[in-house]
Parts: C-alpha cells; structure tokens; sequence
C-alpha cells in the first residue's frame, strides 16, 4: 500500500477544507470499500480524512414527518432502527442483504452510496479499465460480465452500482445533503450518480471535496387501508445471504379501488445507478393493479435493455422480479 | 502515530503505528495477540473478526487509527467477557487478563461447545467463529437455526461443512443463558 498521511479532524469545515485543499485526498468512514481497495492498489489516496466521527451520527424524525439519516450511521443501526423498520421497512430489508453483519457495523450509509463497483477489472490493477485509468479500454465487454449493466452503460463500460441501500433510497424519493467548498447543496438521490457516457472514471456527480451529510426522507406513503407501508425490497443473488445481488428491486404499491394510486418502482444490478422506472410508473398511474398491467409496464421500461453475451438473464430475472413484487404488494393492499 | 486503545479490557500504546497498517495487523504483530486470523484481508471471510465498541467488525479492514480510543475484544478476552458477564455489571467485573491481554480464565462457554461439538477442523475460521457466535448469544440466548446461520454468514469455513459449528452454538445456547447471555446494553446494534 501506497503511504498516506491520516487526519481525523473535529468538525465538517475543517474536513471539508482539508480534502478541497489536497487534490489526492479522500473521506475516510468505516472503510470497509476503500481500505479494501488502498490494499488492492485501485485507490492511492495521499491523505485520508476520516469523517466517521463527524456529529452525523443521527437518525431523526424531520419537521414534516420523514426522516433525517446522518452520512455517519451505521447501516446495522439504521436497519434496526424502530422508525425505519416501522416506516419505511424497505429500506431496513436492503440493508440487511447487503454484505456480513461484521461489514454492516463498520460501514456508513455515506461509505455505502460511495461505494465503488465490484466489476473484476476494475479492482485488478494488472487489467486495463477505463473507469480506474482512463483510455486503458473495458475487457468486460469481451470477458467476464455476467454481473454488469444491462442498462444505461456506454461502450466505455459496462460497471454496475452495487450498493443495495441506494436502490431503497431511490424508490422512497430520498434526497441526499451535501456540503463542500463552495457551500451547501441537496440533490435527489437518483441525481447524485452518472450513467458512464465517455467518461467512466466518475462514478457520480460531486464535486472533489464535497462531503455527504445526510441523507432525508419525505414521510412514507400509506395505502387507505392499512397503517403499514406498502413497500418492499427484494434482492435475488447466488447464494442465500452475503453476495452482492444480480437484480433486485425496490417497490411502493399503493392500490385504491383496485387501480393504481401510487407506484415507485427501482431496480438495482442493471445499471451504474440505481434504477428508476419512471416509464414503467407512468404506463401504471391510475390503470387497474392486474398482472398483466405489471408485466407489460416493467417491459416497456426494461425494452431499453442492451444485454451482452453472458447477462441477458438479467431481463428475463428482472422482469419477473418486479412483477412478483408488485403483484405480492397489490394482493396485500 | 501512536495508537491507545483498550484490548480485552486492557489500555493498550503502540508506538511508531503506520497509518496503513490495519487493527488486524496491529493486534497480531504489535500486540503479541495472533488468535485473529489473516486471511483474505478484504472482508469477506470474517477470520480476523474482533468486536469494536461493542460491535462485530473485520479487523482486516478497520485503518489502525480508526481504533484510536476504542475498545476492542479479540478471541483472546472472549473467556474474561464471559466471565463479566456471568458475573453481572456490577460485581467483580475485573476483567483479569495477562500481560498481552491473553486470557486467564478458563475457555468461554462458546469455546468449550465448539471442542465439544467437534466443530474445529483446521481451526482458520475458528477465532472469528467464536467471537460472531459470543455475539450472537449475548443479544439472542437462544437462537433458531435460521438466526445462527445469518450470524455466521460473515465468516467463512472451508472445512467443516458447518454442520459442527451449528451444532456448537446449538450446544452453547442449550447449555443455558447463564453465563453465555449478556445484558441488554452490551448488544451491538439496536437504534
Ligand atoms: C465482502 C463484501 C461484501 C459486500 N456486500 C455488499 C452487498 O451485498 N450489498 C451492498 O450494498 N454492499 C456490499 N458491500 C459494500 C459495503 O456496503 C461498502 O463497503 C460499505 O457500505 C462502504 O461504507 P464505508 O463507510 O465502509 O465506506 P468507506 O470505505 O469508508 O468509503 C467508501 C467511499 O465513500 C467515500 N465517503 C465515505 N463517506 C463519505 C461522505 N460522508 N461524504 C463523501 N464521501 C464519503 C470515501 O471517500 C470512499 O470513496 C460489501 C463489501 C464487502 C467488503
Ligand atoms: S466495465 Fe467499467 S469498471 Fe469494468 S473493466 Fe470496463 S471500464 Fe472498467
Ligand atoms: S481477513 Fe478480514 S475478512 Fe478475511
Ligand atoms: S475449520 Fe478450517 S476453515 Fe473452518
């Protein structure tokens, strides 16, 4: 590993004004993605600003009944917490099928967001990769890309996101706070991340030195008749527990006399963010909450998919996924 | 740097620290306490599993000055944690160790079932196993299958088949909540 100087400065200014002034500096949190790849040599930070102990520790309750998520909770206790496993229980759900119990105690949902794709070239530094050195080219393409992007992906790469909480985050309409050099600003979550277009290297759209403060909520949708939300997150992987999902998706359902009233629908695994489907959602608004209205919304948005040689299975998987999940929501409303 | 944090109940300096250097490395080569395990250094395999502030972590991936001011259990403090524990917070919570922190106290419970349920082969996995399923059984004294088998996802086996191990924590649990369960505000998570 490349050596590094290491600051745990007291408040958000001074880290702030630490990483601006440092053009190889980056935020340290639990550390659980960027210490892997320090080790790995993808990431060689010349100064590391830990930021886990900042005063973004919080999750509360915001003046219009939503919720306030610090940048420095862990996801273990944000997925335990009693107003998200009560509220918005998808949100608990994603987090706790992402990674080990031993990750989700270290790592932060700020770190989570950040977190960089597990695509194989990009974490072997032997390989050329577009997204770590620019113009090297993306053997995924050609090779290994079973797990990568259906979705949205430019044929200067093919990375996917990986991290389950943003899915959640991006069907529950979060916002995320931000603060950097040139003052504060928030964006809707689905905004802070990049399709890869000619330049893959970045991953979303802050600015160096911005820093993740919080992350915000708007109150959760309730169906008519039941107090419970109907939302929920649901992730298919290899194996049962601990591996990074091949398509998930994250659903709100809110159906009124039998037709649609509310529907929020993300897919996670297809794309280098998580995915809205705003034209599945609008092809269901006010339409009669059938199967088949399910299934031919979901392909109207999945049509856009451009599978390559090994992950066309994410189209068949992610149709019925979203399907499933919706007519599950539909039948409990 | 220099680094204070308490291990196993114990203040511990270490001098001369590279930022780099993780608190797994810092607990095997600075501190003498090698029962953490070094093997896939990227948190997948959960053998150099420590708790940190209470909480399960991969000491593989924690930045040594993250541990700054913490307080850290290894494999090694499992049977003095027992030991406290049994005793209750208030009496007799001396939390006796050796120089290195190394344990004086007889095993921990959980330690005398894996022996006791075979569930040690090669013995890699084992410290992490330990210290995730003395988790486990101070928040949930006793726990179902699917319970154990979500706690143990972090840590890997490449021997056993876990069968043994399941059946060790099985054991643990059955032999009773006395000295294996803990109080409610030593659990990890909660919010
Ligand atoms: C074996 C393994 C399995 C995993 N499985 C899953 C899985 O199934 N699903 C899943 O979703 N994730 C999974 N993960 C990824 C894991 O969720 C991330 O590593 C973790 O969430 C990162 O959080 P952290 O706090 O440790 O971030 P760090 O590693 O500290 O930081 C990650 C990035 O975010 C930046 N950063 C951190 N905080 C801020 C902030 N407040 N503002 C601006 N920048 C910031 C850092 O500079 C860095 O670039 C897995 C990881 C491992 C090692
Ligand atoms: S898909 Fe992206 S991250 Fe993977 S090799 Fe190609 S450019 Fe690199
Ligand atoms: S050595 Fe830390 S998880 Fe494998
Ligand atoms: S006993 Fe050998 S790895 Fe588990």
């Amino acid at each position: 590993m490349k050596t590094f100087r290491y600051e745990r400065p007291a408040d958000p200014a001074a880290a702030v004004t630490l990483v601006a002034g440092t053009p190889g500096a980056r935020y340290l949190a639990g550390g659980t993605n960027l210490v892997d790849l320090m080790k790995l040599g993808v990431e060689t930070p010349e100064l590391l600003v830990d930021v886990s102990r900042l005063p973004f520790g919080e999750v509360e309750e915001t003046d219009t009944g939503g919720l306030r998520i610090g940048a420095a909770v862990r996801g273990s206790r944000l997925a335990a917490h009693l107003l998200v496993r009560e509220r918005y229980p998808a949100l608990s759900q994603a987090l706790l099928s992402g990674a080990s119990a031993q990750l989700r105690n270290a790592a932060t949902i700020g770190g989570n967001l950040l977190q960089r794709t597990r695509c194989l070239y990009f974490q072997d530094v032997s390989k050329p990769c577009n997204k770590r050195r620019p113009g090297s080219g993306c053997p995924a393409r050609e090779g290994a890309h079973r797990d990568l992007a259906v979705l949205g992906a430019s044929e200067h790469c093919i990375a996917t996101n990986t991290s389950d909480l943003a899915v959640a985050l991006a069907a529950l309409d979060a916002t995320v706070h931000l603060t950097g050099p040139a003052g504060v600003r928030s964006l809707p979550l689905t905004d802070l991340y990049r399709l890869p277009g000619d330049e893959p290297e970045r991953d979303t759209v802050l600015r160096h030195g911005e820093l993740i403060t919080s992350v915000e909520l708007p109150p959760p949708p309730h169906s008519a008749r039941s107090r419970a939300p109907l939302m929920v997150y649901r992730k298919v992987r290899d194996r049962a527990s601990y591996a990074f999902a091949l398509v998930s998706v994250a659903a709100v359902l809110d159906v009124r006399d039998a037709a649609v009233h509310e529907v929020r629908l993300a897919f996670g695994g297809l794309a280098a963010r998580p995915w809205r489907a705003r034209e599945a959602e609008q092809a269901l608004q006010g339409r009669p909450a059938t199967e088949e209205a399910f299934v031919e919304a979901v392909r109207t948005e999945l049509s856009a998919c451009r599978p390559l040689r090994e992950n066309g299975y994410k189209l068949a998987l992610a149709e019925r996924l979203a399907v499933a999940v919706l007519a599950d929501l539909a039948g409990q409303g | 740097m220099r680094l204070t944090f308490r291990v196993n109940g114990r203040q511990q300096q270490a001098d001369d620290v590279w930022e780099g250097e993780s608190l797994l490395y810092v607990l095997r080569e600075r501190l003498g306490l090698p029962g953490s395990k070094n093997a896939c250094e990227q948190g997948e395999c959960g053998s150099c599993t420590v708790r940190l502030d209470g909480l399960l972590v991969c000491s593989c991936l924690v930045a040594a000055g993250q541990a700054q001011g913490r307080d850290v259990v290894t494999v090694e403090g499992l049977a003095s944690q027992a030991k406290k524990r049994a005793d209750g917070r208030s009496g007799g919570a001396d939390g006796r160790t050796g120089k290195a922190g190394t344990d004086l106290q007889p095993l921990s419970p959980i330690q005398q079932a894996f022996i006791d349920a075979g569930a040690v082969q090669c013995g890699f996995c084992t410290p992490g196993m330990l210290v995730a399923a003395d988790e486990l059984l101070e928040r949930n004294a006793s726990p179902t299958d699917a319970d154990i088998r979500e706690a143990l996802s972090g840590n890997l086996c490449r021997c056993t088949g876990y069968q043994t191990i399941l059946a060790a924590v099985r054991l643990a649990a059955a032999r009773g909540t006395a000295d294996t369960a803990g109080t409610a505000d030593t659990a990890g998570t909660g919010g």
